[in-house]
């Protein structure tokens, strides 16, 4: 059963690697429905067609690391109804907001031949920064279920069902065995948000942190867990600073570990 | 051990040959047969269909946020305590589909769950973990607000205990009442005694699901000294819990809901919510819709859900319990304190779990003996 009159969805880009907006060709099955329902306006990874804004629903990945995209995401959120930032790249500022802990000038002139054709800004920060954002949708990369959840909670004018519990829960409910207690592996699982579909514990990792800061995340007691259990300050401070380093509750634990 | 009531034969003893009949006989009868087996380094709840799942030999060693499997070498099937979860995830799934709703038209039809309930065996379940059932039982096969899947699942479920005869560090069933021995509930129970490379197994009916399948085992019939072993060994299993509940928790928590020591706990408590979910008794669920795309069709599903999570006490306008100290204090005083109120129990069966799997080792007995220490003297 369509819509009469359909949706208008754009997908928009910022620095990231295009992951998560694969994600959504990923769907297989819920793709075809997805595009029963919507009119995919604007969406480079998928087509060519554009169709001009309004739109009612856009998708927005990536981080904000240059003036020009400083200024862009304010043109695309005047033209969105709603707006939803998919990754850790657009919540949280990405990998790249490594930079965020370092000079930015130092980077440049180790990457680049030219360092003086690089136009960038010191940090890279998250579209929430920028622009009032509907809904964030974590992940490195985000997980297709809950995207198609977050599509569809929007086309049914419902609460999307995506939790900001711990990954802990969603290891107990599988069935899946504790690394961090059967095997003493360090796990960010107790601060993370859940919903990467369960990956890492099940095969004997320890989360890597991928859906960043869950709702109320102790990383203090974590951090002083894994110290009292002889990981090294720098060992501990390099676990919080990945794909989520620029969160919040991240960056601060990962902070307290600097050694100075 | 129990003395056989009246209609309950006199026990008999039977090897690992033995329990394979058991095993062959529960399958035949159309169980579906669950017992602890030796799963991705742990000793965990597992379909078996063999005698030679169980975990012979090996032991575990728990502690507070610690769990390890040890090779002990011998022939025991059931030397070890609790597994890392109990027999709720089989009687109260940790996901269920509730019932569904198609669009008709301007309205909607129920579309009802019929699906079978399967037909659980449950081998070797401790005395805690009968317990925990029992308070299960007492929650969700309760009048108008009974659980019909999880009565269904529970009328049809043979229970074969088996009385602990070692105690993990994390144990503290004597000071609940409620193990080593195995109590009321149990259709079969059994005690591990003897020769450790060959030991025997005592086997007692005690209901007459149990007596029907106990008719059917072979083995003979134990002797006085067999009893006599047996005994020896659940009472030994006693004087190797070294974990103690404080007897009057339900009172001192009571007095003390704005005690210090729960802002102290918070500090190290992650609010993960493993201790709910590991629990035997924790028995807190949310119902989530979901619908398809199109919105032909809607879904209401059950999932197991936790007092540390800040949605679980969410209503218009926010979370009730927005401290990291409100959610455990919640906890506990649920479980140790106000259970006795709503259930006329305690909620806690001392099985330990909340304190193996806690990933930083927090230790409810202990939370509730700095609180009664603090009692005595001088703040
Ligand atoms: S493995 Fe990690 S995420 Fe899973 S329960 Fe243990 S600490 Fe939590
Ligand atoms: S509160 Fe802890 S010790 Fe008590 S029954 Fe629950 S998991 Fe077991
Ligand atoms: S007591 Fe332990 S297991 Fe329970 S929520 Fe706190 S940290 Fe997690």
């Amino acid at each position: 059963m369509a819509r009469a009159k359909k949706p208008k969805l754009a997908v928009w880009k910022f620095a990231s690697c295009d992951g998560c907006q694969l994600s959504l060709l990923d769907c297989e099955d819920e793709l075809l429905a997805v595009a029963a329902n919507v009119d995919i306006a604007h969406f480079p990874e998928a087509t060519r067609a554009v169709i001009a804004g309004p739109y009612d629903l856009s998708l927005v990945e990536g981080s904000i690391t240059t003036p020009d995209d400083a200024e862009r995401i304010h043109k695309i959120r005047r033209r969105s109804k709603r707006l939803i930032t998919i990754g850790a790249c657009a919540t949280a500022g990405g990998i790249q907001a490594l930079r965020n802990f370092a000079r930015i000038d130092d980077y440049i002139n180790y990457v680049y031949a030219r360092p003086e054709y690089i136009d960038t800004l010191a940090k890279s920060t998250p579209i929430h920064d920028h622009v009032w954002v509907d809904f964030e949708l974590r992940g490195c990369p985000i997980d297709r279920f809950q995207l198609v959840e977050v599509i569809n909670a929007f086309l049914n004018e419902r609460r999307p069902n995506i939790p900001r519990y711990s990954q802990c829960v969603e290891c107990k409910r599988s069935g899946a065995v504790c690394v961090m207690v059967s095997r003493g592996t360090l796990c960010l699982g107790p601060v993370t948000q859940a919903g990467c579909g369960n990956l890492c514990p099940p095969l004997g990792r320890g989360c890597y942190g991928c859906f960043g800061p869950m709702e109320a995340p102790n990383t203090m007691s974590l951090a002083g867990w894994f110290r009292e259990k002889d990981t090294s300050a720098d060992a501990v401070r390099d676990l919080f600073r990945t794909f989520n380093a620029g969160a919040a509750p991240f960056r601060k634990e990962s902070e307290a570990h600097e050694q100075r | 051990m129990k003395p056989a009531g009246s209609t309950d034969p006199l026990p008999a003893i039977i090897d690992k040959g033995g329990l394979q009949v058991l095993i062959d006989a529960l399958i035949g009868g159309g169980f579906t047969v669950i017992a602890p087996r030796l799963t991705d380094g742990v000793i965990a709840l597992d379909t078996i269909t063999s005698v030679d799942h169980l975990p012979a030999g090996a032991t575990d060693e728990q502690e507070a946020g610690y769990y390890r499997v040890h090779d002990g070498g011998g022939g025991r099937l059931f030397d070890y305590a609790t597994t890392p979860q109990g027999w709720k995830r089989y009687l109260y799934p940790p996901e269920e589909r509730l019932w569904q709703a198609k669009r008709e038209g301007a309205g909607f039809a129920i579309v009802e769950e019929r699906a079978p309930v399967p037909r659980y065996a449950f081998l070797g379940v401790r005395a805690c973990d009968l317990r925990a059932i029992g308070i299960l039982d007492a929650v969700f096969d309760h009048g108008r607000s009974a659980e019909p899947r999880y009565v269904a699942r529970r009328d049809q479920a043979l229970i074969i205990g088996v009385n602990c005869t070692r105690a993990g560090s994390t144990c503290f069933c004597t000071s609940m009442g409620t193990g080593p021995a195995v109590g009321t509930g149990a259709d079969l129970v059994l005690t591990e005694f003897g020769d450790d490379a060959a030991p025997a197994l005592l086997v007692e009916a005690r209901s007459p699901a149990g007596r029907k399948v106990f008719a059917r085992l072979g083995g003979r019939q134990a002797a006085a000294e067999d009893i006599e072993a047996a005994d020896a060994a659940v009472a030994k299993a006693a004087t190797m819990v070294t974990r103690h509940m404080a007897t009057d928790a339900a009172a001192i928590l009571k007095r003390n809901l704005e005690h210090r020591e729960w802002a102290k706990v918070a500090q190290r408590c992650l609010g993960c919510a493993n201790c709910t979910l590991v629990c035997p008794t924790c028995f807190c669920g949310s119902v989530e819709d979901t619908t398809d795309l199109t919105g032909a069709t809607a879904a209401r599903w059950r999932r197991w859900d936790s007092c540390f999570t800040s949605d679980f006490s969410y209503i218009h306008g926010g979370s009730i319990r927005r401290s990291g100290a409100s959610r455990y204090r919640q906890w506990m005083t649920h479980k140790l304190s106000h259970w006795w109120q709503q259930f006329g129990s305690s909620g806690c069966v001392g099985c330990g779990r909340c304190i193996t799997w806690c990933p930083v080792g927090i230790d409810i007995t202990e939370q509730v003996r700095r609180i009664k220490d603090s009692e005595g003297g001088p703040h």
